[in-house]
């Protein structure tokens, strides 16, 4: 029955780095109907910011706030580098060619995530790298004979709380009220007084900060980094996008904290090696028999 | 009386394709003028010109003597000019009151402001207020259309520009949305009105203009242009019937 409860808690874990990174794609997918193939290499800059401010100023940084603090400057670091660079990447290698149509976007999208990949190689290095320990220390709590990472309680607690205040901006707010009808119309959004720009500019920036304070998450929760990172979570968060709903934001969450159990309680009970097979047969599931995922259900617009 | 929007000269492309070529019209303050026209004569890119979605390749347009050439259109709505859609255009998937909410975007800072107008729309379409949590998607085609139009009153504007107001509806509701609009009228607002169907809209405007493969070919006030020969033939019925009768002839001997 513990191994159920931790392999739940471990799924979850997982589920939220996916989830927060789905919301990037999904936002961007929502309003710009581009699949933002970059925001992977973005989580994963996040995550080498993260590293450079933890791991290389360990002593300084942890000297003055803490452990923990070190931990939320270090997301911080990220999230902020990690928007900024979604803007520019918007910037450079977008804008210039929307007019052109959707699929050069998407072929220049591509083209911005090997050169990502690439930089982070340059820069930090192609051996991967690591949170060590001495950085972020891991205490298992035992309750009545359950371990749990207390890590893993500040983690999930953390993307709680940003996915709740996404949500609340996104379902609750004029402001996201206004990003969802440029999803829906832009043209008549534009007649609303909306300035597109300003939609844009909150997407391209708050997509990949979340993706980027995933990426801090992920290197304290496994260590281990590398510059080829924001594939594998890139392609599991892309997955999730689509179990969920592309350009639904619940859905995102719902379809990134679905595919982490699953993954998890695969591994555990079927077969280690076969995880991603089970993630992958699950989406192709729901892709035969729920096209348009679990929550993207389309109200039939009457005209 | 003093002239909110004058327009000169306006040449619009798509494409190489020319939709409107050389109109030139005004609208007052406190008017109701009408823009009458067969399907393609360029009624609505005479709108979207107007609300900065097509962009002029010729001409001047102007709002309170200020030019809103390439000016976008999000700046436009906050101008003073508010552009209710043809086809409504009401963002199915959020709610009524959400729609309601997003008239009055660049307010939104000011909670107070946002629902006096809510309130005021309420009013206007009570039938809006009960369907405030609903999604508008699941609207009746008059529902949508009310509320399409309390939304672009929601940003409280000097001139409404409404684009076939009355497409679909039944006749009943055809009434009332033109009975709504005159209400609105009388409480200051300008209106610019494209409609197809011209015995109504001339029955409430001052004046109309009647636009022609992208020209205007007839213009001047309303209750003149009713008694006009050539509108009565090809906008009120009148011998219209006989006329495709001939038309069709025509293409048969073709």
């Amino acid at each position: 029955m513990s191994l159920v409860i931790e392999q739940l808690l471990n799924g979850l874990t997982i589920g939220s780095f996916y989830a927060l990174i789905a919301l990037g794609y999904s936002m961007v997918y929502g309003v710009m109907k581009l699949i933002n193939f970059a925001h992977g290499d973005l989580f994963a800059l996040g995550s080498y910011l993260g590293y450079t401010l933890l791991v290389m100023g360990t002593a300084y940084v942890t000297s003055i706030l803490g452990i923990w603090g070190g931990m939320i400057a270090a997301m911080l670091v990220a999230a902020i580098g990690s928007g900024v660079m979604g803007l520019l990447v918007e910037r450079i290698a977008y804008r210039p060619i929307y007019p052109t149509g959707r699929l050069p976007a998407v072929v220049s999208a591509l083209g911005v995530s090997i050169f990502l990949q690439n930089a982070i190689m340059v820069v930090w290095g192609a051996r991967p790298q690591a949170y060590t320990s001495d950085v972020i220390p891991s205490n298992i709590l035992t309750i009545g004979g359950l371990r749990i990472n207390i890590l893993q309680i500040i983690i999930l607690f953390l993307s709680f709380l940003l996915m709740g205040i996404l949500y609340y901006i996104i379902q609750k707010t004029t402001f996201g009220a206004a990003i969802r009808a440029c999803a829906l119309d832009r043209e008549t959004a534009a007649l609303m007084g909306i300035n597109i720009n300003l939609i844009i500019f909150f997407i391209f920036a708050l997509g990949p900060a979340l993706g980027g304070t995933a990426g801090v998450m992920v290197g304290v929760y496994y260590r281990r980094i590398s510059f080829i990172m924001g594939w594998n979570y890139g392609l599991k968060a892309f997955t999730a996008t689509i179990l969920g709903g592309i350009g639904n934001i619940p859905g995102a969450m719902i379809g990134g904290l679905i595919l982490g159990v699953l993954e998890m309680l695969g591994s555990t009970y079927i077969s280690t090696p076969y995880k991603d097979v089970f993630v992958f047969l699950v989406l192709i599931l729901v892709l035969i028999f729920r096209p348009r995922g679990i929550l993207g259900e389309k109200v039939a617009e009457k005209v | 009386m003093e002239t909110l929007l004058k327009i000169s000269d306006l040449h619009i492309y798509y494409g190489s394709i020319q939709a409107l070529k050389g109109i030139s019209l005004d609208v007052k303050k406190s008017e109701i003028v009408s823009v009458l026209g067969a399907n393609g004569a360029g009624k609505s890119t005479l709108l979207r010109a107007i609300s900065g979605l097509v962009p002029v390749h010729k001409g001047e347009i102007l709002f309170r003597e200020k030019t809103l050439k390439r000016r976008e259109s999000y700046k436009i709505v906050i101008d003073g000019i508010s552009h209710v859609p043809e086809g409504r255009h009401v963002f199915a998937t959020l709610s009524v009151e959400e729609n309601l909410n997003l008239g009055a975007f660049n307010r939104r800072g000011n909670q107070k402001l946002v629902s006096e107008r809510k309130e005021r729309a309420y009013d206007l379409f009570p039938i809006l207020k009960q369907r405030k949590d609903q999604l508008a998607g699941t609207l009746s085609g008059g529902e949508q259309q009310m509320l399409a139009i309390g939304r672009g009153l929601m940003s409280d504007p000097e001139l409404l520009l409404l684009d076939e107001p009355s497409l679909g509806l039944a006749p009943l509701l055809v009434k009332q949305i033109f009975k709504i609009i005159k209400e609105i009228n009388e409480r200051g607002i300008a209106i610019l009105l494209v409609e197809q169907n011209a015995r109504k809209a001339l029955a409430i405007s001052n004046r109309a203009y009647v636009l022609e493969t992208g020209n205007v070919t007839i213009s001047g006030s309303s209750s003149k242009l009713k008694d006009d020969k050539k509108v009565q033939e090809a906008y009120l019925g009148g011998t219209a019937l006989k006329k495709q009768k001939n038309h069709f002839l025509l293409k048969s001997n073709i």
